[in-house]
């Protein structure tokens, strides 16, 4: 790598030459405050908190996008970059709802945690401010342009990294605002609810929709039975929004915790996510074995299936028909758990605690409800879960670990790999192949589909056959994947595609903020989840087979067909 | 338009056009006071334009006057060269304008015989 | 066939066709051809003369007779005694506003001839619809000697050595940016033309390209030369129609001859030029968001580096320069360097137009040698001040520039001296103010410009502009406070130095200079609540001196009933029922009401 020698607040170092000034800031040991500037997106110098002295230079630089070059000598703590910063914020906060006491993100807010740094202690200005009203027509998120500080971050979430662009700059000056085109909600712009934007916005400008009132409501209910169920991703999240590093296993804490709160049952969702791997399994099985339509694409991710519903509806048959594991246990809860424990249904609260924004639509998609009753009543994410264990003055670093209530307890390894980018494939392959050839599988570990590269793909022969698979996260990522299959050069047999970066791990509901080594200590976090479970695949979970064996019959079974498997039809959006 | 020759050319021949808007080598001035026009210099003037293009004369301007007092002399032609006098033609008629072109604009030889004042600035 | 004794020119530039050129050319042709003299007189549609408050121009040849506002009854009168007689029609003279003498030859006013007219030398003079007129004023002749007496590296050096900087405002030599873009590698490459000419009140680039859009290709051409570029675009905004169907036929008449397109005068040079109109946007102006805007994205400034020359236009080596710089590359291709050079500064060469307006007698475009003074450009070309009142300031350079009081109007007028002085060359637009107009309340003019035209992406425009914006409106409110003018310093210091492109680092000068050089006034609005200028409504009230009749007019016309007073006695107004409309002194016979 080339290098080049710069001088840094009078240290001389030597950074790459593809450095820009705040990297190699950094490098030096200086954190240069910033707010539009975020580490894995394009940066624009839209913000100018960074601005730097450079020796030379005619003006300010924003460090954040002014390249190092040699002999170049930075200067990031003189007396008019202190002063340009602290105007700069305290002009932000002139144009910002003074509330942060009462705000979603308080404690967790990047324009708030800059302004305590600098020490910003009276806002000069009393102008006008914005006063736009309120998005929250959709399920999911919650759009507050007032608290919009127009960084412009989650524009290049959804365009560059998701490739939906649902956001873009609209007016001018002052009147400047971040919004879908002509200024619609978002339910009636392309978005996903993928939530991308929510964990990138340093502010509560995007927030998930909150719905732990009503959570309590129910709890606080004696005639409702609430149960719950905790996707995979979750457990190794929650602990960062609780004062942990990330990489943190902290489910048997989780579980302590919600039965603290008041749920009556706490359920695992990787229980149902071995049920996806027996249904989706098989019908991966019969496509192969019919001339089914190939590739089948897996359809567990909310925010990817809106993304296939509006912008490739002719590719829907793709999709596999097995419902997501939010959506099986909710299917079952109400069904199959009220039949065996004699509940009426009418008085189970069906909650689910995801790593995911979108799994907020999922829920409250029409077909997802049977006799009038929605099979998972309320969603909330991470974030919703640790500010409930908050508010109920739970100490989560003391609170000892508990094990999930049976049976919707019992989940496999193969289960809580669904949490990452790569699992469900790796689920599938565990027990698809040995189904196909009978014979147990010498190593269970398919290394190729994990981590966070974006399209991966890898061979694996099984009999006679190649099975050809790809493995894909983010939606941009599956644009290009998409685009392939539509101009038929996708010769793949099944296609896992996650919405989110890294998969759920990084999904938008989970704890922010959240980087690419956040990512990763989850991914670990996650597999060793998987390596420790005694049972690894998902067609020896022993509650799984007593499902089948007592009451469900076989997988695409008549009832498997009712309750385990839906059908997608293309959304047309504004 | 194939060379810098040809725009070269081009400008040239357009350049005579537009002649009239800077200075020109000859002057001929006509008068035309009410007594010019009653004697026909509306006539003249217009047997003088016609004459120039017939003999596509370069470097000439018309121009016209009013009365100079000389009245029973109408019409009264003027005709000024760069650096020469100014030499007034009087009862000038259509018929002596090809002569008065051909010979004093075009050869600059005065038409002795009709010139009734010469003015030196 | 007849001898064409006459050219009668008519100004169609936008500001006389505003004021009925049109109509003046249409009844010319018809009383020309009643008069059966059509044949021996033509008429000539020309560009813009740069003076336009004398509008609509006519301009006859071989006399050179120039009238002014001429309107469509005076035409009559015009063919009858000028054309057919040969005498002029005195009362349609321009009249000199200080000597008050009528000028019949435009070469003669005070107005014109103190001015040095290269790029603007066939604005007024030819057809700019017709390319054969601006090959006979020499053009293209530029085009020809670089393409076939020149290499690339010669045109890039004498454009160098000519000393011709950017005439858009920054100032940048334009001979180095082009080395950059002839220097960067790729094999495509593009010229632009910034014509997103926005400063209020500026309007050269307009003119030119109106007037003599032949200039601006040529020069655009010779520019895609040296740098090996072989499209240009031109960003023109959609508000100046004219302009983009004057391009457009220069650009089709060019390619017909030859002088654009494929392999003109048989050389392998190609050049190619398109017209891309503009939806209106001031920082498209800005030469990165003007780059986004042709793209079809939003025209939002983008950091540099990278700079055009290396990442321009769809990610390729672009030089941009306005129409003014293009202008002047033919004069230097043609009359080389040191001819041009020899008009100037030591850092500033040649010629600039700026556009006067404001408090002063002759508006209109004036173009000028680098280094004459401002007193020169006011009190000789623009004739002064009107109505024998005071200078005060001039604002100059837009609302990126600033304003200079009376003890700098000697300074000689280049890039560097302007900047020194707290203003900038801009694109040379010049505000005259007289003794009636509050600084206070200019800053806020422009403040409120550059407010409404920030972009909105980086945070010290954006925000920023909008706060000094309301701190001024309070000042001249009169709800100024103590600390304002030192708040409004901070600020303008922030804005200045963090801001990321031109607009925002300049959009505080005019609150800066105008603390500079009038300081006093800030602090008459802070701390008396007064605006010694009388031009803040809200500060100003109405006084009834003894002039006062006692008619009783004014106690009619007030809409409060804030004055009171018996008829023929002394009337008074109650300053606290009073709204300041100004209708009572509107309506005083007597003058006895004065603004105070």
């Amino acid at each position: 790598m080339d290098m080049v020698n710069v001088t840094i607040d009078g240290r001389k170092l030597q950074v790459p030459k593809s450095a820009t000034v705040l990297t190699a800031a950094k490098a030096s040991g200086i954190n240069v405050p910033s707010l539009c500037y975020h580490p894995e997106l394009r940066p624009e110098g839209a913000c100018r908190v960074c601005v730097v002295e450079v020796e030379g230079a005619k003006s300010l630089v924003a460090s954040c996008v002014y390249p190092v070059n040699e002999g170049m000598v930075v200067h990031t703590n003189t007396p008019s970059v202190r002063e340009a910063r602290k105007m700069i914020v305290e002009l932000l906060l002139a144009n910002h709802p003074q509330d942060c006491l009462s705000c979603q993100r308080n404690t967790n807010c990047e324009l708030q945690d800059m302004a305590a740094d600098l020490g910003i202690r009276k806002v000069r200005f009393d102008g006008v401010k914005k006063n736009l009203p309120l998005d929250n027509n959709n399920p999911a998120l919650v759009r507050d342009q007032n608290k919009c500080i127009l960084c412009g971050r989650c524009i290049k979430a959804c365009s560059d990294r998701q490739g939906v662009d649902v956001y873009s700059f609209a007016k001018r000056g002052f009147d400047t605002t971040v919004t879908p085109a002509f200024d619609v909600g978002l339910e009636l712009s392309p978005c996903t609810y993928c939530g991308q934007c929510a964990s990138v916005c340093p502010t509560a400008a995007i927030v998930e929709k909150d719905d732990t009132q009503a959570v309590w409501d129910a709890i606080s209910d004696p005639s409702k039975h609430v149960i719950v169920q905790t996707a995979p991703a979750t457990r190794v999240a929650l602990g960062e929004a609780l004062g942990m590093d990330s990489g943190h296993i902290v489910t048997g804490k989780m579980v302590s915790s919600l039965r603290r709160l008041g749920f009556d049952k706490v359920f695992d969702t990787d229980f149902t996510a071995d049920l996806t791997i027996l249904e989706e399994g098989h019908e991966l099985l019969n496509r192969l074995q019919t001339g089914g339509q190939l590739p089948m694409i897996t359809s567990c991710s909310p925010g990817w299936v809106n993304f296939i519903e509006i912008t490739y509806p002719d590719l829907l048959p793709h999709l596999s028909t097995a419902k997501s594991p939010q959506q099986m246990f909710g299917a079952l809860a109400k069904t199959y758990y009220a039949e065996k424990t004699g509940i009426d249904p009418k008085n189970i609260v069906s909650v689910s605690i995801m790593p995911c924004t979108a799994k907020k639509a999922e829920a409250v998609r029409p077909e997802f409800s049977h006799n009038g009753l929605q099979d998972v009543d309320f969603v909330l994410t991470t974030r919703e879960l640790a500010r409930m264990i908050k508010e109920a003055g739970i100490d989560f670093a003391a609170i000892p670990a508990e094990d999930y209530d049976a049976p919707f307890g019992i989940g496999t390894g193969a289960g809580v790999i669904f949490g990452s980018s790569g699992g469900v494939m790796e689920a599938a392959l565990r027990t698809v192949v040995e189904v196909l050839t009978g014979k147990e599988l010498e190593s269970i570990d398919f290394k190729a589909v994990r981590g966070l590269t974006g399209i991966k793909e890898a061979a694996l022969q099984v009999g006679d056959l190649t099975v050809k698979v790809a493995v894909v996260n983010t939606l941009s990522n599956a644009r290009i994947v998409m685009d392939k299959i539509r101009a038929g050069e996708a010769d793949y047999h099944f296609i896992e595609i996650m919405a989110c970066p890294g998969g759920c791990i990084g999904g938008g509901g989970q704890p922010v903020p959240v980087c690419e080594e956040t990512r990763l200590n989850r991914i670990a976090a996650i597999y060793e989840c998987d390596a420790s479970s005694q049972i690894r695949k998902s067609h020896e979970n022993p509650a799984v087979k007593e499902l089948y064996d007592t009451w469900l019959g076989k997988p695409l079974g008549e009832k498997s067909h009712h309750l385990l498997h839906t059908h997608y039809k293309a959304q047309v959006r504004c | 338009m194939k060379t810098v020759e040809d725009l070269k050319r081009l400008r040239e021949q357009l350049q005579a056009d537009n002649q009239i808007r800077h200075a020109a080598g000859t002057q001929v001035i006509v008068g035309m006071g009410t007594c010019g026009i009653a004697a026909g210099a509306r006539e003249v003037l217009a047997a003088i334009l016609d004459e120039i293009a017939r003999l596509k004369i370069q470097d000439v301007n018309v121009t016209q006057t009013g009365c100079i007092g000389m009245c029973e002399q109408e019409v009264l032609v003027d005709i000024v060269k760069t650096d020469q006098p100014r030499i007034s033609y009087g009862k000038v008629t259509a018929d002596f304008v090809p002569t008065l072109i051909s010979e004093h604009v075009v050869n600059g030889r005065i038409v002795e015989e009709r010139v009734i004042g010469k003015i030196t600035k | 066939m007849k001898h064409i004794r006459s050219h009668v020119l008519v100004c169609g530039g936008t500001g006389c066709a505003s004021s009925g050129s049109k109509k003046v050319m249409d009844v010319l042709k018809e009383e020309l051809e009643q008069k059966g003299l059509a044949a021996e007189v033509k008429i000539v549609e020309t560009g813009c003369h740069g003076f336009c408050e004398m509008g609509p121009i006519m301009i006859i040849y071989p006399e050179g007779t120039f009238y002014c506002r001429v309107q469509p009854e005076d035409i009559a009168e015009i063919v009858d005694v000028h054309i057919y007689k040969g005498r002029i029609v005195n009362r349609l003279l321009y009249r000199e506003p200080i000597s008050h003498e009528r000028i019949p030859n435009f070469e003669h006013m005070q107005f014109y001839k103190k001015q040095m007219r290269r790029i603007l030398l066939n604005c007024g003079h030819i057809n700019p619809e017709i390319i054969e007129e601006y090959i006979a004023a020499g053009g293209y002749a530029a085009l020809g000697k670089a393409l076939t007496e020149m290499s690339r590296e010669q045109v890039v050096d004498e454009v160098k050595k000519s000393g011709l900087r950017g005439r858009g405002g920054a100032g940048f030599p334009t001979g180095l940016k082009w080395e950059f873009a002839k220097n960067a590698p790729g094999n495509q490459k593009y010229v632009v033309c910034n014509a997103d000419e926005g400063d209020p009140g500026a309007f050269m680039d307009r003119s030119v390209l109106e007037g003599d859009p032949h200039r601006v290709l040529e020069g655009m051409a010779v520019c895609g030369y040296a740098m090996g570029a072989s499209e240009g675009y031109i960003y023109c905004r959609a508000e100046y129609p004219l302009a983009i169907k004057r391009l457009n036929i220069a650009i089709k008449q060019a390619m017909d001859m030859g002088l654009l397109g494929d392999k003109i005068f048989g050389t392998d040079f190609s050049f190619h030029i398109k017209v891309k109109e503009g939806a209106g946007a001031f920082v498209c102006g800005e030469e990165t968001a003007l780059l986004a805007s042709i793209e079809g994205k939003r025209g939002m400034p983008r950091p540099r580096p990278p700079f055009p020359a290396v990442s321009g236009l769809w990610g390729k080596p672009t030089n941009i320069n306005n129409v003014e710089t293009f202008a002047n590359v033919p004069n230097i291709i043609v009359d080389g360097s040191a001819a041009y050079a020899a008009v100037g500064t030591e850092k500033s060469k040649g010629t600039k137009v700026f556009a006067l307006t404001g408090k002063i007698n002759n508006t209109g475009l004036a173009e000028v040698p680098m280094g004459i003074s401002m007193r020169e450009i006011i009190y000789e070309i623009g004739g002064g001040i009107p109505d024998g009142k005071k200078f005060k300031a001039v604002q100059i350079g837009g609302p990126s520039g600033g304003c200079l009081p009376e003890d700098m109007l000697d300074l000689k007028i280049d890039y560097e001296s302007l900047t020194a002085a707290g203003a900038m060359m801009g694109s040379g637009g010049l505000v005259v103010m007289d003794e009636t107009t509050c600084m206070v309340d200019v800053a806020r003019f422009f403040l409120n410009f550059t407010k409404s035209e920030s972009c909105g992406k980086c945070t010290p425009c954006r925000e920023g502009t909008m706060r000094m914006l309301e701190i001024l409106t309070r000042i001249t409110e009169g709800q100024g406070r103590e600390g304002d003018i030192e708040l409004l310093e901070s600020m303008a210091k922030t804005i200045k130095a963090a801001s990321l492109c031109g607009l925002g680092q300049t959009a505080p000068n005019p609150v800066l200079s105008t603390l500079r050089y009038f300081r006093h006034e800030y602090e008459a609005h802070i701390k008396d609540k007064k605006c010694p200028a009388g031009a803040c409504t809200k500060l100003s009230g109405y006084l009834i001196t003894e002039l006062c009749k006692g008619c009783g007019l004014c106690k009619k016309v007030c809409p409060v009933e804030a004055i009171s007073g018996e008829i023929k006695g002394q009337h008074l107004i109650d300053q606290a029922k009073c709204i300041k409309c100004g209708a009572c002194m509107a309506k005083c016979p007597f003058k006895a009401i004065i603004k105070g």
